[in-house]
């Protein structure tokens, strides 16, 4: 993957790639206001007179946005910096009603992190590789313009206005699309699994600004260009793929590349010139003289660190060691939160005789695969945790068969039931009653002579046969345990 | 009987405590002063039905045999950066004419807790940026004094405060707040003859006020006399979470603590306030001072700022770089004043807003402020200026080693008249060089007045303290009040 070129006619060309991703902050309220934070409320009834930037009004600081992001940064194993500062961006717009943002420039609140990704996330064995993070910075989010409301006007809402970001900087350690898409995932689950943000990218929540070079291998770091506010992984690499592929066709044709922003049309599936650096504004960033310098004492960030869940990487090896789940169903149960949430539960409602392998494998295969089928999210799932645990106890204690335990799952998905009293009700109980097996056995064998010959003649495969004619005519409950060791005995 | 006009805030309040008037009658003498005193132009709106309400909540309050708030029965001047709930509050700006914010700032609202009335929202230099009150959009607030040359001179009551400087002098009030980025109280207060302090920067909430340089800005009160400031000043000080940088600390019993008896206390004198050309008036006022402060108790020794020469620049640059930014967001956009040209866009919108909405003084700090904080001049100025203003506090609390407070002049002169300085903006700058120094520093600090020039206009003298000290700033206020003896007055033109 790290070998991904392009392939242009004076050569091969490597792609270096940084991200910002800005994610909004889980909170209540706004990064300097007390005002609500809730998605998609009626325009502008979001607004305090702090957001609003009227005359005389004060930000003070919400501890809460600020936790959080000192926690994201312990999560990636970051230097949390005791003292920031917040230092004001000037610039006009209409959907920034101070005249300035409130960020973190100078002395940003969370240092030097890395997130590991695997270079192939279909495959655990696949190598990894750690992309280091420059920082994390805290600022506010702007509001936003309507323009399709009015004729002639434009209307603001400020809904979104103060809002807490984190502004998670990377650095340029990545060189291909896929290398970014695992990148921009995995930070997702991170942040999910701290609980630091949502990583809604459809509403917004988590944006993209992606810095893209190509070079020659080896050589320095090109001339690069940021296409902003990409809001989908997917569009995340089609936007490095094809800002890649534009700025080979430039440098090959003997042109240069211009720093400049660039913004995505999902539509045509391009990247467009937005402002090139020529009428790049002079924000002229200082200290924010309202506020004063962030403090964090020892207390508090004892509190965000105990405060930190067991982080993807970790649990996917305890799931590994502890709980002997092999490499892949550890890297699927953990890659995201609800899912781990959804396996614990189940672990957690489990009888004894109910290995964590057998969860897990059902989880992943009997499941997803109905969830999928569904259109559904683990996150409503129409079976619940204990009622998977009820079907998981009744296979492992015999009581239903592995083939019978599908048939269950699927009548517990149509109707809502209970594994057991579908089992009940539905007389789907496995029988390990001989009797009954050897009868049903020897009628197998009376109406195949032939195949038994060609069985005791050396046709090994056949047994399967004897088996699968067994089980039908036991109508699927008949313990195999015991049909293959009567078949055994009896076809000698 | 002495005129209620002529009361001090404590007059006014024991004699009402007493019973000898009504708060009533107060707020209806000082509503008729008000009103016949347009020609001061010291009030941008008058608001006699806030300070009768609240008389009329005193009397009530008294007559149910209710204990009295501390300002029971005391209407005041609010100077119009202060944010008051329902009252236009305009910074003396044409931006934001006909603003009437639907908050209370914290300041004010302390104040009218403590029982005090509105008699109005007093005139300020253009978003308090002046110091001879020139540039009001509302146009200039005179001063109650003239000349004794016999000269009908109109003279410039100091800035920015001065709407609050002139109704005092005048007695159109008997008391009234201020703010103070550089000196916006302590120069006013020394031109018309009246006392006012700057506390410690984050005693008293900058929420709700208009803001023109956050790190310096800060309220204070400005009265006739140094007990009347210590009143006012409790009534308005206080720790405010929507602030912050407000100071989580109990407000002293100031009045309570008032002792004009220095022994005890070291006054340093610091030997680079002496500037070249200072009238020899104002040298001779401050050797009456230092001997003052000696007949009082206090030691005198010498101290050195050695860095003062260096504190009007970097004010200069500090103020006007915070101003840019803190006043980017009259834009025309959501409150105030808009302008839109046919066939305007946004930018346009914008320019067209802001040349109509500032006045000249305020887009030339916009402009200074905008230049400093510019791409590749940053480091030569504004960080230039941060590392001279730690290093001006480095003086004083070096000086603190030496001594607990220090005199000085308030101003290098005594008021001049009214264009006089108009034309040289750097001339008017120099008035603030005294008053800078400890601003920059967040000290508090207050003028009192100290006597007369030869052309009979009145002269201040400053104390400065240790930060949170302003209980030893007042008492040696109340020492050099005490035996100045200042009780020259403006005598009524207007």
């Amino acid at each position: 993957m790290s070998s991904y070129r392009i392939q242009g006619a004076t050569g091969d060309w490597e792609v270096v790639i940084g991200l910002e991703v800005h994610a909004q902050v889980t909170s209540h309220a706004k990064l300097f206001s007390g005002a609500s934070t809730a998605f998609g409320s009626e325009p502008n009834t979001q607004v305090s007179l702090v957001d609003a930037a009227m005359p005389g009004m004060l930000p003070t600081p919400n501890r809460e946005c600020i936790r959080q992001a000192v926690r994201t940064g312990m999560a990636i194993d970051a230097a949390i910096n005791k003292w920031s500062r917040f230092d004001r961006k000037n610039y006009f717009y209409a959907d920034l009603p101070q005249g300035y943002q409130i960020s973190q420039l100078y002395h940003p609140l969370v240092g030097e992190g890395t997130i590991t990704v695997q270079l192939d996330e279909k495959d655990p064995e696949s190598p990894v590789k750690a992309i280091g993070v420059e920082r994390i910075h805290v600022e506010q989010d702007a509001g936003k313009l309507m323009h399709d409301q009015h004729p002639t006007r434009s209307y603001v809402d400020l809904n979104r206005s103060g809002v807490a970001l984190m502004e998670i900087v990377s650095k340029p350690d990545m060189r291909s699309p896929a290398e970014a898409g695992a990148y921009v995932r995995k930070l997702r689950s991170i942040l999910r699994y701290v609980g630091s943000c949502d990583g809604n990218m459809e509403e917004g929540s988590m944006r993209a600004d992606v810095n893209v070079s190509v070079r020659k291998p080896g050589e320095e770091f090109g001339t690069r260009t940021e296409t902003k506010n990409v809001n989908s992984v997917r569009f995340v690499m089609a936007v490095i793929e094809h800002e890649a592929r534009r700025q080979v066709d430039v440098l090959e044709a003997g042109g240069k590349i211009v720093q400049e922003t660039r913004l995505y049309d999902p539509d045509r599936g391009e990247t467009r010139s937005m402002r090139s650096k020529e009428d790049a504004h002079d924000y002229r960033y200082f200290p924010d003289p309202d506020l004063l310098p962030l403090v964090l004492d020892d207390a508090f960030l004892a509190e965000c660190r105990a405060s930190l869940p067991e982080l993807p990487d970790p649990k996917r090896r305890r799931y590994e060691t502890e709980l002997g789940l092999s490499a892949y169903n550890a890297a699927v149960l953990t890659a995201e939160v609800e899912t781990t949430r959804w396996f614990e539960a189940l672990l957690a409602e489990c009888a004894s005789q109910v290995t964590a392998k057998a969860a897990a494998n059902w989880l992943i295969s009997d499941l997803f695969g109905a969830l999928n089928r569904l259109g559904r999210d683990i996150a409503d799932s129409p079976v619940s945790p204990a009622q998977g645990a009820e079907l998981l106890a009744l296979i492992a204690d015999g009581t239903i068969s592995n083939t019978l335990g599908k048939q269950v799952f699927e009548i517990m998905l149509e109707t809502g039931q209970g594994a057991g009293a579908i089992v009940e009700e539905r007389g789907l109980k496995q029988t390990s009653d001989t009797g009954a097996i050897e009868a049903e056995i020897a009628k197998v064998i009376a109406a195949n002579p032939d195949k038994v010959a060609d069985y005791r003649g050396g046709k090994d495969k056949l047994f399967g046969f004897f088996v699968g004619q067994t089980m039908k005519a036991m109508a699927g409950k008949a313990n195999p345990g015991v049909v293959n060791e009567l078949l055994k005995k009896v076809l000698g | 009987m002495t005129k209620l006009t002529d009361l001090t805030v404590a007059g006014i309040r024991d004699g009402f405590r007493a019973g000898d008037f009504s708060a009533r009658e107060v707020a209806e003498g000082f509503n008729a002063a008000v009103a016949g005193a347009k020609a001061l132009n010291a009030f941008i709106v008058d608001t006699p039905d806030h300070a009768l309400a609240a008389a009329d909540a005193a009397d009530a309050a008294r007559a149910a045999g209710d204990a009295a708030k501390p300002l029971a029965g005391v209407p005041i001047g609010m100077k119009d950066l202060f944010c008051t709930k329902g009252v236009q509050t305009t910074a003396a700006s044409h931006i934001l004419e006909g603003f009437v914010p639907p908050y209370e700032s914290t300041v004010s609202g302390k104040l009218w807790e403590a029982g005090a009335g509105m008699l109005g929202k007093l005139n300020l230099d253009q978003f308090a940026m002046g110091s001879s009150n020139e540039t009001s959009y509302f146009g200039n607030v005179i001063s109650p004094w003239r000349r004794s040359d016999g000269g009908n001179a109109a003279m410039a009551p100091g800035g920015s405060s001065g709407g609050s400087a002139s109704a005092i002098a005048a007695r159109l009030c008997p008391a009234a707040t201020g703010t103070d980025t550089g000196g916006s109280i302590r120069q006013p207060a020394a031109f018309v003859g009246i006392s006012g302090i700057k506390p410690t920067y984050g005693r008293c909430s900058r929420w709700g006020v208009v803001a023109f340089a956050s790190s310096l800005d800060q309220a204070g009160p400005m009265a006739r006399d140094v007990r009347d400031c210590a009143i006012m000043l409790e009534a308005m000080s206080g720790f405010d979470p929507k602030d912050s940088t407000s100071l989580d600390l109990a407000v002293p019993q100031w009045e309570a603590g008032l002792s004009s008896d220095l022994k005890g206390k070291r006054v340093g004198i610091p030997k680079e306030y002496r500037v070249e050309g200072m009238p020899a008036e104002i040298e001779a006022l401050w050797q009456q001072g230092i001997d003052w402060l000696r007949d009082a108790g206090a030691e005198i020794v010498e101290v050195s700022l050695p860095h003062t020469r260096y504190a009007l620049p970097a004010y200069y640059i500090i103020a006007p770089a915070e101003a840019s930014s803190n006043l980017a967001r009259y834009d025309g956009v959501r409150y105030g004043q808009r302008e839109l040209p046919e066939g305007a866009n946004l930018q346009d919108m914008y320019a067209a807003t802001r040349s109509a909405g500032f006045g000249p003084e305020v887009k030339r700090r916009i402009m200074i402020g905008t230049y400093v904080l510019s791409a590749g001049y940053y480091d030569a100025y504004y960080t230039q200026a941060q590392k001279v203003r730690t290093l001006i506090a480095r003086d004083f609390a070096e000086a603190w080693d030496h001594c607990d407070l220090l005199l000085t002049p308030t101003a290098p002169s005594a008021a001049f008249a009214l264009g006089e300085k108009m034309a040289d903006p750097l001339a008017m700058y120099l008035n603030d060089v005294f008053t800078v120094p400890s601003s920059l520093a967040g000290l508090p600090a207050m003028s009192v007045p100290g006597g007369l020039d030869a052309g009979g206009l009145p002269l201040g003298l400053q104390v400065i303290g240790r930060p949170l000290d302003e209980q030893s700033v007042l008492n040696a206020g109340l020492a050099l009040e005490e035996r100045a003896g200042f009780t020259a007055r403006a005598e009524a033109w207007w």
